[in-house]
Formats: structure tokens, sequence, C-alpha cells
């Protein structure tokens, strides 16, 4: 530690690990010196609860590998082991299945708040990069953990997932294969997914969540108005709009999480399966290959991307447009033309326009749990459209905006 | 109502709305009509238990469950579960498994009887309690009768003498406590589960009140 | 209160109530390391059918994975026991663990019917029955016993260690009762009541 930096502690052993590991200029940088804007709203609180539903999984996950058997002989029955014989196993269970969901509830509302604050761009665009990759990562995260139980849903999902890499062209069939390790999903495809699911994509997720919080501290928080609070700083060089984010952010935080632990532990305690949502009726039978179930759906939260990919009447065809619909949001910090980040003083046509994205991909999660039959087919083919013209035409919408004045200091009420 | 606010009462609207968004929810299908299920009530859940052990046992196993937490769940004593619900040489630390092998099951009735476990999680309650009272006799199958529920079914009428020494009102009271035991064989902590989220949300409403406080405290000061 | 005293109040007792909160949150996941149902249906206590136990005769059993000897005492072997409490280290087992009702020569509750652990107090191996008066192996003086061939600590006919062999102390005796004449329950007391 440098010598002309002050040590945040008096207690003599924090002063020796102050002399041995950065613990005060780490504490200073991001959390009591740290300054964020003082109008952050509702919006903000989703990041620090993705962490907190990121602890809740790791630890839920960690107990019932204790208990989780990663075979297909096995593993129907480890689960109802879990539920009926490990004590407070049903509790840790269902903690992890309602976190599953809760999770994606989280993070899509942490990238919609991107998306309406202009917090992917400049110069926050590799944060979004970064989160991106994050939201890749859940998402096989959330897929392999759902084959796990291998109920019949679990094995059949996993089956429409995995032939979808044979539509690649030349090398289809070969990797799919290689993915199963076998010809057809079997035990030893479980067994791999597992140890995806327990140790690479945790691993990676969390090395990424570091790698979002320092590109983030790097430059600095976004804010509801879009301003920069760090062209305006006061004599001491903090910045006017600013404050710590410790304890001003941190206690406000703290009221948002246990929120959000009540909406939580309300559905835990009482609408685990939420109505199938959660906990599908199908996966509470085991996996068995002759029986196919009526609709095969896959989780709530990739019903938008189902949906797209049954739109387009071509398979291969469709899996492209599924991927696409995932990475175009990589390109969202060029994609933007317009100068100004917040929709608050942005033109109207961008407020249509994310206007349209949510509501067509709200449309489009609801269309990908129906069949894919009569009237639904064409509002899926509709709404496939309007979902990416808001990305393929924003280059042209976004430079016809007529932005609002962007104030130098931040809206607060209190 | 501004944008935000719609938004958010969108997702509270499709969150909160339990009305089956799945196309396989746990709600009644189309033609099952709804039945109310009691599992707080313990005479009612002995009754059924008593009624599986007696006429369902034979062929279907509960694999998942114990007796010994049968009994403890339903306060049936150690002596009770012997006499009432035990009938072959197993202890109460046991699985409630049959002794009929799946080869010889596929082979008597085409189709070896399922493991009923789950099924009230699997279908919803309504569904169990419907196909339980929609046997019709049908002579060209081979047991005799169809159901209207599941056509073609595989299960033969084993409560035909009770449904027809029975009132009508009796055999559905019979097939309502058997069912509701089902539902309690299918998460056995339901009720816990429903009574200890009272203390937990409580507790939170709690630490709200004084982080909110605690919140507001220390944002006085900024302007 | 004061703006201070009103920010301190504030802060521990929302620290307090995280860290009971912690507490609660924490208690489920180490609660979880308990022996499930399925561990403690498999670890219950066994009956044991002596009613075709010969005289002279053994029955092992495995009882939570450990082997349990139950013997049927002769007359004869009953009568050899009390003429050897000089050659044994703990005749009356002060230092071997053992429930209440046997703490006695014979080491039981009924003196037909023997029942120890049987692991070796030394090292922990099974020791083999050794019923025959002094066969050629193990010596004239041997009034039948039990011989642990690991180390060549032996046992007499209660489990009670001889003096002069590497065992430190009696075979233990696990807590057992009888149901009834002849059905013996192994793992739980006498007092316990079968709910």
């Amino acid at each position: 530690m440098s010598k002309q930096e002050e040590s945040l502690f008096t207690n003599p052993i924090l002063k020796w690990v102050d002399d041995r590991f950065p613990l005060s200029s780490l504490i200073k940088d991001h959390a009591t010196e740290y300054y964020a804007s003082k109008n952050f709203n509702i919006w903000y609180v989703f990041g620090v609860l993705s962490m907190v539903v990121l602890v809740i999984m790791l630890m839920t996950g960690f107990f019932l590998t204790m208990n989780y058997k990663p075979s297909a002989e096995d593993a129907f029955n480890s689960v109802e082991y879990i539920m009926r014989s490990v004590e407070w196993g049903w509790l840790i269970r269902y903690m992890h299945s309602t976190g599953s969901s809760f999770f994606f509830i989280v993070v899509y509302l942490h990238m919609l708040r991107g998306m309406l604050y202009g917090s992917y761009k400049k110069p926050r665009e590799l944060i979004w990069i970064v989160g991106m990759l994050l939201y890749f990562c859940l998402m096989a995260e959330a897929f392999f953990g759902y084959l796990l139980p291998w109920g019949n849903m679990s094995y059949w999902a996993g089956q429409v997932i995995v032939n979808l890499f044979s539509y690649i062209p030349v090398i289809g069939e070969t990797l799919t294969e290689w993915i199963r390790g076998d010809y057809f999903m079997s035990d030893i495809t479980l067994n791999r997914f597992f140890a995806f699911h327990v140790i690479f994509l945790p691993l990676a997720i969390l090395g990424l969540v570091v790698a979002h919080i320092l590109a983030l501290h790097h430059v600095g928080s976004n804010n509801p108005d879009g301003i920069e609070i760090k062209d305006y700083k006061d004599a001491s060089g903090k910045p006017i709009d600013g404050v710590a984010f410790h304890p001003f952010h941190t206690s406000k935080d703290l009221v948002a999480i246990i929120v959000f632990l009540i909406l939580y532990f309300a559905a835990v305690f009482y609408a685990p399966e939420m109505g199938g949502l959660f906990l599908e009726v199908d996966n509470f039978e085991p996996a068995d290959p002759l029986k196919t179930p009526e609709h095969i759906v896959p989780s709530w939260y990739f019903t938008p991307y189902y949906a797209i990919l049954r739109a387009i009447p071509n398979a291969a065809l469709g899996a492209v447009f599924l991927v696409a619909a995932v990475l175009l949001f990589v390109f969202l910090p060029w994609l933007d033309r317009c100068s100004v980040k917040s929709i608050r003083y942005r033109g109207w046509q961008y407020k249509v326009a994310l206007f349209s994205f949510v509501v067509s991909f709200v449309v489009l999660g609801y269309l990908g749990m129906q069949p894919a039959t009569g009237i639904y087919v064409l509002l899926a083919r509709i709404f496939t459209i309007i979902y990416f013209a808001f990305f393929l035409l924003m280059p042209f919408y976004t430079k016809l905006e007529k932005t609002k004045p962007v104030p130098h200091r931040v809206v607060y009420k209190k | 109502m501004n944008m935000k606010q719609y938004i958010f009462s969108l997702i509270a609207m499709l969150f909160f709305s339990n009305s089956g968004f799945a196309s396989s929810s746990t709600e009644p299908e189309v033609g099952i009509e709804a039945i109310s299920i009691n599992l707080s009530d313990v005479k009612s859940l002995q009754r059924g238990a008593r009624n599986f052990f007696n006429y369902c046992a034979g062929c279907h196993s509960l694999q998942y469950m114990r007796y010994e937490q049968i009994a403890e769940d339903l306060n049936i004593s150690e002596e009770q579960l012997l006499d009432n619900l035990i009938f072959t040489d197993k202890t109460p630390q046991d699985l409630v498994t049959t002794n009929m092998l799946k080869e010889d099951g596929d082979r008597w009735f085409g189709k070896a009887p399922p493991d009923l476990t789950l099924v009230t999680r699997r279908k919803n309650p309504d569904y169990v309690y419907q196909f339980l009272t929609s046997f019709y006799i049908d002579n060209t199958s081979p047991t005799g009768v169809n159901n209207l529920i599941q056509d073609g079914t595989s299960m033969p009428h084993i409560l035909w003498l009770l449904e027809e020494q029975m009132t009508a009102e009796d055999y559905n009271r019979f097939i309502l406590d058997t069912v509701t035991f089902l539902e309690y064989v299918g998460e056995p902590v339901q009720q816990k589960r429903k009574s200890l989220g009272v203390w937990v949300i409580s507790f939170l409403v709690l630490f709200l009140v004084f982080s909110y406080a605690l919140y507001k405290d220390i944002w006085r000061e900024v302007k | 209160m004061s703006k201070v005293g009103r920010r301190k109040f504030l802060s521990i007792a929302t620290s307090v109530t995280s860290v009971i909160g912690g507490a609660f949150a924490v208690t489920p996941f180490i609660l979880s390391f308990q022996p499930s149902k399925k561990a403690k249906a498999l670890g219950a206590s066994i009956k044991v059918d002596l009613s075709n136990l010969e005289p002279g005769s053994i029955i092992k059993v495995l009882y939570r994975g450990t082997p349990f000897y139950v013997v049927h005492r002769s007359d004869d072997m009953i009568t050899q026991l009390k003429t050897i409490n000089s050659d044994l280290r703990d005749p009356d087992s002060e230092l071997s663990i053992q429930p209440n009702f046997a703490k006695n020569e014979l080491r039981s509750m009924n003196p037909k019917y023997l029942v120890v652990e049987g692991v070796c107090t030394h090292l922990g191996c099974a020791p083999i029955e050794k019923f025959s008066i002094a066969p050629a192996d193990m010596g004239p003086d041997w009034r039948g016993g039990f011989y642990c061939p690991c180390h060549g600590s032996k046992f007499d006919l209660s489990g009670r260690v001889f003096s002069g062999v590497p065992a430190p102390s009696n075979l233990r005796v696990p807590a057992y009762r009888f149901e009834n004449e002849s059905i013996l329950v192994v793992g739980e007391n006498p007092e316990e009541l079968n709910v």
C-alpha cells in the first residue's frame, strides 16, 4: 500500500492486512468513495438484485449437489429424495427452482434499464458486452440446470435444443453427437451437462460479474437523466450530483433487496410451481424416450426465442433467426445513433420503438408457450418482424430523433 | 399512469396471475370440474389413506413415501399403521412399494399400473377425481369398462362394487378422501411450507420497516 | 431522539435484524447435513429372531454398518465363564462401554444371550468365535470365547478381554431389548416405547 494513502482502520490487525492487501483502497474505490448519481430510481436496483439471486443460487445449488445424483437412473429419484428425505431439502430445492425464474425476471428488467437510459452507450459499451456474455452464460446455465432433474420435459427440451445444432451445415450431425457424447440424450449427456452446470458456468459467471463491475466502476455509473456526473465536480473533486455508494446506495439497495425477498419467498412458500411456469407438470414424471409430452415448451424465460424459432417456416433458418435474436442485443451501442442517452430526452421514435419491442418480447413469450397453430403462427410472425425491426431499423430511426436539451444537473425529487 | 408504472403493473399481473400461461398447468382442463381439497382435514386424509391401502396399494406403489411418514403426518400410531395400512411384511421405515413386477403388470394389463406418488402434481387432483368417478361399462374393452376422462384406459374399475353399493354421495366422498390423500402424498410438506411462509414474510416485513427508516434517515441530508 | 441517536438506533436495529435473519437463513442449510429420513430408516433398530438359535450357536447381524454377535450361551458355557476372572484385564467391566444392565459378569440382560459388537477394541477387526474347550489352536486353558485374528486379542464368552493381549477393553455391548421371548431388538433401550 502506498505511504500516502490513509488506512481506513485503527484496528492493528486490519492495519496489518492493509499493508499487505489493498483492503482500504478497495473499500474506498468501490464503496465509500465511489460516487453514483443521487437520482437513481427503481430501475437501478436490478443489478444488485441479480447479485443477490446469484448468491442464493450458488448456495442452494451447492447444497443440492450434496444430495443430487447425476445419472439417468438416479437423478429423478434423488430429487424426490431431496424433497422428502433430506432435512429441509424441500426448501433448498424450491429456493433453487424459484430462484432460477427470478434470476431472469431481474436480469430482463436490468437489461431494460440499460435500454431506457442508454447505459450501453459510450463509454459503457464494454460493460454492456460483458453483460451480454453474462446473459449467454445464464441461459446456458439455466438450460443445463433444467435437464438435471431428468424429468420428461427435461429430456425432451434437451432433445429439441441439442438437435438444433444438427442444422449447422456440414458439421451439424457430428457436432450434435459430440455435444451429447452419445447417439441420443443419455446418461452420458446428463453427466457432462451436470459438470457444466456446477463447475464451468458458475466460475465463468463469477469471473464475468467481477469484470462487469470493474468496467462499471472504471467509468462510473450512468443515471436516469443520462448525464455524466463526473463532468461536474465540486472543489474537492467529488461529483456534485453524486453520493457515496456506501452508505447512500447500500442503504437504499437494502430496502430493495428486502422487498425482493418478500416477493421471492412469497413464491417459494406459496406458489413454487407458479401454475406450471416455474416447475412444469411434465417434469413430475421421469424421462421417457417413448413418450413425448403433448406440448414441448421451454421455460418461460426462453419462450420469446422459441416463438421466433417456430415462426420461421424453415427449421434451419429458424435456428439462425433464434441466434440472431439473442445476438442483436450485443450491437445496440452501435445500432443506436442518437447522441442522447436517456429516454427522458429522446425523440418519440425511440419511445415508440422501445415500447413496441417490449410488447413484442412479452407477446412472443406468451406465444412461445402456445401450440404453433392457427392464429398463433400469424401473430408470432408479425411480432418477430417487430422484434427484428427494433434492432435493424434502429440506425435509421434513431438518427431522425428530435431530442430535448439534456440538463447539466440531474433531476432529483426528494 | 406513466410508462414505467404501466410496464411494472403488466409484469406484476403476469407474475401473479396463476391462470395457465403454460399450456399444461395445474389448473383444471376444459371439461374437468374443479374440486376442493382440504389438506388440513386430518380425518379425510386418514380415510383416504385407508382407502388407498385397501383398494389401490395392491397394484399401485407410492415409491417415494415411507409408511412412517404417513403415520407421523396423519396422526396415526405405529400400531394403527401396522393394523390398518400395512398388509405385507414391510416395516414402518419401508417405502410403499408393490410386489408387482413391471413386466407382469405390462403383460396382465397392457400397461403396468403406474406409481402414484406424484400423480396429483403431474395431473391436477381434479383430473384424478374425475377419472375415478367416470368409469362406464364398455363391452368392447378387455376389462369390460372404459373411462370418459382417459379413453381406452387399461385400469379395471376396481371400485365397481363400492360404487354400486354406496350412494353417489358416499362414493364421491370416498374418492375425494382418496384424492386428498394422494395430494398429500404428492407433496407431504405442503401444509408445513405454507405455515412457515407466514413467519418468513412477517420477519421480512419487520426488517423492511427498520431498513426503510434507516434509508430515509441517511438520505435526509441529500438535496 | 437526536439526529445521531436516531441514526444509531436505526443502524443497530437494522444490523441486529439482519444478523437474526442471517441466522434463520443459514439454519436450514446446516440442518440439511443431518442424516436424512432414508439414512435414519436404514439405520433403524433391527429385530433378530432367536427362536431358531441353538445353544452354543451364534448369529451375526449388521446394524448401522457394524457387525453384532448374538450368542445363545449353553449352561456349560455359563459355568465356564465363572472360572476365569483372574485372567481378565477388566472382569467387572469398569472401563468398557455397555448399558447398565450389562455391567455384570455375564454382561447381558438375559444370561442365555450375549449381544456384543463384533469389533475388536484394539484396531477394529471382527473377532472369530472359538467356542470349543481347549482346542489345539487355542491351548489347554481355553474355555471358549472370541479370538481376533489380526493381532491375537482374546475375549471370553461375555466379550471380556484377557490380560496380556493388545486390545485394551472388553467388547462393547449395544443398547438392546427383548420384545418377547424370541425377538431381540438391537439399537433400542429397554425403556424406549415402540412408537
